[in-house]
């Protein structure tokens, strides 16, 4: 079917992405200026980003944030695999609804109703706040979108590759390991990243779920936003979009790869 | 499951008995713990959580740490169980319907939530139109594009526009210099920042469900339709929109409800002057350290949001089905 892209379509897209990215591509630049104003050019400098790395309070919460975002998203990528399959592949069990319901709810759950129960469930149960605590509660956060990412991609997944597994005599587990874990690695994959960069992110939950000793990146930049703007600010958030834009590309490369070796693979075994 | 236990009976009649019962009792008790694992978890982390939010709003504020009468502990045995379910009280709910200021907050994150949920649809749908209708070999470019904003922190993505709307800030230096006003504009900490705010935080989750249903379209029905002489707007409402209904629902919900109880964008970009019940919310928790009655009310929001939500799970639900 020719579709025919209209000056419209084009102008409406070239505006939205403008929209999208002018305001972070602002912020950048500006992390470069000489001048302590932030809106006002004053020279190009990269000042800020030394000053940036002797401010020991926000290394600190550098540390501690990738500490949490690394240690929760790896937990709630297993624990959201599993929820993954269990909506995938077990289509009736007693408390299927609340089940999905549990894991659904979070993604849209205004954060400071989150963040306040749990709060409140560490309070009930003695769990004092601090490191341990703000990653219990990245993980029940963040594995609900690996379920949700990962459940996208076992949908779409031949079964019958597992059929053929266990007709060959593989157990249920091997065969998990062998066939369903492979193919469904790249969503595995971007799950831990959207995971990842989602406990990087949080302010809100972090805050309430914090205690002494734990402060993270976003509560950090969050008490010196308050305070004012200030060129060292963008030069933080320049450094963390730095990261995550080249995570993202590096995944999505490597994905791209392995797809294209896979459909050679399929080729060659068609072949053969 | 069952096909292991299937072919290992056929292969060899001797060990088939042995081998079929341990594989299927080793592929029940995997299938349980798959289950079982995540289960507990969010029964533990999400749904429990939720109850003591509500047994911790029925309490009353001490200055204690933690800053609530206890309730509901069993260490009093039956009888002080029993004692403590008559000190249980409405106080907290009493007074959110007292002070104007909770109720106006609510009033006011809905009456929000709403304006920018329409706003970013009507923002959001021209985009997703647009990715639709682009040739298919740029597709998954245009589609990493609108993914990749998501990526970087929302706290940054807020903060950005500070330096933006504020008075001296870049949109009145630059509507100034082209004459366009001779007075900067007051954009930040006003409700107009907000909307600005939602818009483009959320944007991403509009235009992603609604890119897909567009995707799904058969557009021979648009060619068909001007064939028969329908003009583009009537063919646009009648074939179109409606065909894009799924998507509208999924983005307009993924919008209002975490919307409704925004704290970061009210409280960067709205400034003191405006009401928000995330703000509220943050507030009496934070700054006035009253538990319960934060706790009262994130259960009325809950309460308010808990239509919206099973919408959502209802739609996800529909989505799965149609994947399959």
């Amino acid at each position: 079917m020719n579709t025919t892209w209209s000056r419209f379509n084009v102008t409406s897209i070239v505006l939205g992405f403008a929209f999208l990215y002018l305001p972070i591509v602002l912020l950048i630049v500006f992390s470069f200026n000489e001048s302590k104003l932030v809106t006002v050019w004053g020279g190009f400098s990269t000042k800020w980003y030394v000053s940036l790395f002797h401010n020991q309070g926000l290394m600190d919460a550098t540390w501690v944030t990738a500490r949490v975002g690394v240690i929760s998203a790896t937990v709630a990528t297993v624990l959201g695999t599993l929820a993954a399959l269990t909506l995938t592949r077990y289509t009736r069990f007693r408390g299927r609804v609340l089940f999905s319901g549990m894991v659904f709810a979070p993604l849209v759950m205004p954060e400071v109703i989150t963040g306040l129960s749990l709060l409140l469930l560490f309070v009930a149960v003695g769990l004092d706040r601090g490191f341990l605590t703000v990653t219990l509660a990245h993980i029940t956060l963040t594995m609900c979108f690996v379920a949700v990412v990962v459940q996208s991609r076992l949908i779409s997944f031949d079964r019958s590759l597992e059929e053929a597994a266990m007709d060959l005599g593989a157990t249920p587990v091997k065969t998990f390991f062998q066939i369903t874990l492979p193919v469904i690695m790249p969503a595995i994959v971007s799950g831990w990243m959207l995971a990842f960069t989602l406990s990087l992110d949080d302010l809100v939950i972090a805050s309430f779920t914090s205690g002494p000793g734990a402060t993270t990146l976003p509560m950090k930049i969050y008490s010196q936003v308050r305070l004012g703007v200030t060129p060292e600010i963008n030069a933080a958030c320049t450094i963390l979009i730095a990261v995550v834009a080249v995570g993202v590309i590096i995944a999505s490369i490597a994905n791209k790869r392995r797809e294209v070796q896979r459909q050679l693979d399929e080729q060659a075994a068609q072949r053969g | 499951m069952s096909n292991a236990a299937v072919t290992a009976a056929s292969a060899s009649p001797a060990t088939s008995a042995g081998k079929s019962i341990l594989a299927r009792l080793g592929a029940a008790f995997v299938g349980r713990l798959v289950i079982i694992i995540p289960y507990v978890w969010l029964l533990f982390f999400f749904l429990i959580p939720f109850i003591i939010v509500f047994k911790i709003s029925l309490s009353q504020t001490a200055i204690a740490m933690p800053p609530y009468t206890p309730v509901l502990d069993f260490s009093g045995g039956i009888s002080g169980f029993f004692g403590q379910l008559r000190q249980l009280s409405i106080d907290n709910y009493v007074w959110l319907t007292q002070d104007a200021l909770y109720f106006n907050a609510y009033v006011t994150s809905l009456i929000i939530a709403a304006i920018s949920t329409v706003l970013t649809l009507l923002v959001g749908y021209p985009i997703a139109y647009g990715m639709a209708r682009a040739p298919a070999t740029i597709r998954p470019t245009l589609l990493m594009l609108v993914i990749l904003p998501f990526w970087t922190s929302f706290l940054i993505r807020v903060y950005a526009w500070i330096g933006i709307l504020k008075p001296e800030g870049l949109l009145n230096q630059l509507l100034l210099a082209t004459g366009i006003i001779s007075q900067p504009l007051i954009i930040l900490n006003t409700y107009t920042a907000i909307f600005i705010g939602i818009v483009y935080s959320y944007l991403p989750f509009m235009v992603l469900p609604l890119y897909s249903s567009l995707e799904k379209m058969d557009y021979s029905l648009i060619e068909a339709a001007k064939d028969l002489g329908c003009p583009p707007t009537s063919a646009f409402w009648k074939i179109t929109f409606p065909l894009s209904l799924p998507g509208v629902i999924a983005g307009c919900l993924l919008v209002f409800i975490p919307a409704v109880g925004e704290f970061v964008i009210p409280d960067l970009l709205g400034g003191s002057q405006t009401l928000m019940i995330g703000k509220t919310l943050w507030n009496e928790f934070f700054a006035n350290r009253d538990w319960p009655v934060s706790s009262a009310v994130a259960v009325i929001l809950l309460l308010l949001l808990t239509v919206p939500i099973m919408l959502f799970q209802q739609a996800q639900a529909r989505a799965q089905e149609q994947d399959k």
